[in-house]
């Protein structure tokens, strides 16, 4: 079997008194789509702002290609090659999609932008990734669907060369024709030897796509699980009371 | 959607010029058409460093009185350097007022970023005390003598091929704002602020470090209008000349294409706009109307500007069912 990627070991977080993850361990290879689920409040989103280091851990170790690593700040995270889409879109709607998805890390030619490379570059990616549904990069991205401005914010993650993204909750907002255009986008990021994170709380999203699942509850790591090996109402257990009768771990 | 917003100011300019033209045959005369140029150059380069505030989701109130401040600065330096009334350091006069203007800006940024104070609020605390700095080191009284200095002179009266220096000025400034919001990764940065805060936020951009650097861009600008002000009435007054400037400024930003919510607006625009405001005020004089009409006009388009702008948004009117 491939060595993972990330590997989380003992992760620990308070914030003041409310202790949020305790000894969370967590394992991502390439290649695979691992779901992260759990209910409101387990700490999901919290511990992918820990790994994308918007949150500090309080203790615990992160290894990171093999390599222990300490994510201090967004742009270490980057730097590692680690990329979240967040749950409330982090796009600017004054702007459109190249400008976007090139969004603090802008090309330069000596002082002055380079304009025809990022398109270049934009489009390139959204082919890469076939996605169909953006007509023209230079859109608005105020005009665009839900569905679609996830897609962007999702492409503008793959494109730094990044080896892990992290989604959290990419489909919450969508129907069910563009929620499917999302999760083949994810597929097709897993596909492209990338790893991939997915927060979701919908089910049929997380069988659709994912290789993995991984349950938090109540800041515990209660299962770590091959989706084949796993059914809905184990899940669905899991979740709601941190166990499952008869899951073979 | 940008250009039909200037085509309109264009159209809107077109029609003062005509309508004044035709009610008296000296508002199209090139002499008073330099008049305008003049009057519109103060009241734009505040204009100008206004739009970039605005296009960070900020706005400074405080910039007349910030010019104010300067104008006295300026001629107190020079006085001092000098025999006490004139005859000082052009150079050190220029620079200490500008040194201050940033500061100014810079105490600006501070209190909105670090006191978490809104900008309204923020500016608006500083443009009265700006203001009474400025009243309490004159005096209340204008200050110096500049124009016994050939670079005053030349910042009031000299002209470069026919455009006077001051109008030069202006354009220059302009010029380079525009460049540094148009083709930089700066000024890209500044869009994204004001569009979306957390989202330039987790794009890693430093937004205490722009707000306080635009404020501090807005101060430096602001003490430049002052200083021809000063140059241009011969001498620094706290307040006359500069009281109300921020009125037009922040007038002819949104009239200019800029966004009470941030991350629109261009310096193309908002020349336009105060071109229309200064061609609509010296053309009011002109065929005689009183002058305390000015302030109505003014407010009356300050109005008519943000509500243009919320239209264009699509914002829904608070309270009436969408
Ligand atoms: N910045 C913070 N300060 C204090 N408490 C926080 C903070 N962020 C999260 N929490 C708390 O941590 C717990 C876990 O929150 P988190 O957002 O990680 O949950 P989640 O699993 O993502 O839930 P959801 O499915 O609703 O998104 C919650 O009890 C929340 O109140
Ligand atoms: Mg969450």
């Amino acid at each position: 079997m491939q060595a993972p990627l990330l590997e989380l070991r003992g992760i620990n977080k308070s914030f003041g008194p409310v202790h949020v993850l305790r000894d969370v361990a967590l394992t991502v290879r390439a290649g695979e789509v691992t779901a992260l689920v759990g209910d409101n409040g387990a700490g999901k989103s919290t511990l992918v702002k820990c790994v994308g280091g918007t949150h500090q851990i309080d203790s615990g170790e992160v290894f990171y290609e093999g390599n222990p690593v300490q994510v201090h700040s967004p742009r270490d995270a980057a730097q590692l090659g680690i990329e979240i889409v967040y749950q409330d879109l982090a796009l600017c709607d004054n702007l459109d999609i190249v400008q976007n998805m090139f969004l603090g890390r802008e090309r330069k030619r000596g002082w002055v932008l380079d304009e025809p490379e990022m398109e270049a570059l934009a489009t390139a990616t959204l082919a890469g990734l076939s996605v169909k549904t953006v007509s023209s990069v230079r859109q608005p991205v105020s005009s665009l669907s839900g569905g679609q401005r996830q897609i962007v914010a999702i492409s503008k993650a793959v494109l730094w060369n990044s080896k892990l993204v992290i989604l959290d909750e990419p489909t919450a907002a969508l129907g069910v024709a563009q929620t499917a255009q999302v999760l083949e986008l994810v597929r097709q990021l897993a596909d492209n030897g990338l790893a991939v994170v997915l927060i979701s709380h919908n089910m049929n999203d997380v069988f659709a796509v994912s290789d993995r699942i991984a349950a938090l509850y109540l800041g515990q790591m209660v299962a770590q699980v091959k989706t084949t090996d796993i059914t809905h109402a184990q899940v669905v257990e899991l979740i709601t009371s941190g166990r499952s009768e008869g899951l073979a771990q | 959607m940008n250009r039909v917003q200037n085509l309109s100011l264009i159209g809107a300019l077109a029609g003062v010029l005509a309508v004044f033209g035709i009610l008296n045959d000296q508002y199209l005369s090139l002499s008073n058409l330099a008049v305008i140029g003049q009057a519109v150059t103060i009241a734009g380069l505040l204009a100008v460093v206004q739009t970039a505030v605005i296009i960070c989701g900020g706005i400074d109130i405080s910039v007349g009185s910030q010019a104010g401040l300067a104008a006295v600065v300026s001629s107190m330096v020079f006085a001092w350097t000098g025999d006490g009334l004139a005859n000082g350091n052009a150079f050190a006069a220029i620079g200490v007022a500008i040194v201050v203007g940033a500061a100014g800006g810079v105490v600006n940024g501070v209190i909105i970023v670090y006191g978490r104070v809104n900008a309204i609020i923020a500016t608006l605390a500083m443009l009265a005390a700006y203001k009474g700095i400025a009243q309490l080191i004159s005096g209340g009284r204008a200050q110096g003598y500049l124009l016994t200095n050939d670079l005053f002179i030349f910042i009031a009266r000299g002209s470069v091929l026919g455009v006077p220096a001051m109008i030069w000025i202006l354009g220059i400034v302009a010029l380079l704002v525009h460049l540094l919001l148009k083709t930089t990764d700066i000024g890209r940065n500044m869009y994204a602020i004001g569009g979306n805060a957390v989202a330039a936020r987790l794009a890693g951009i430093n937004i205490n470090k722009y707000i306080i650097s635009v404020y501090m861009l807005v101060g430096a600008v602001a003490a430049l209008a002052g200083i021809i002000l000063a140059a241009r009435s011969t001498a620094g007054h706290p307040t006359a000349g500069s009281e109300g400037l921020e009125l037009k400024a922040i007038t002819a930003a949104f009239l200019g294409g800029c966004a009470i919510a941030g991350g629109k607006g261009s310096i193309g625009g908002t020349l336009l706009a105060v071109t229309l405001l200064g061609a609509l005020e010296i053309g009011l004089t002109v065929v005689g109307v009183n002058p305390f009409w000015q302030n109505v006009a003014q407010g009356a388009l300050l109005v008519v500007a943000v509500v243009i702008q919320q239209r264009r948004t699509g914002d829904r009117a608070v309270g009436l069912p969408g």
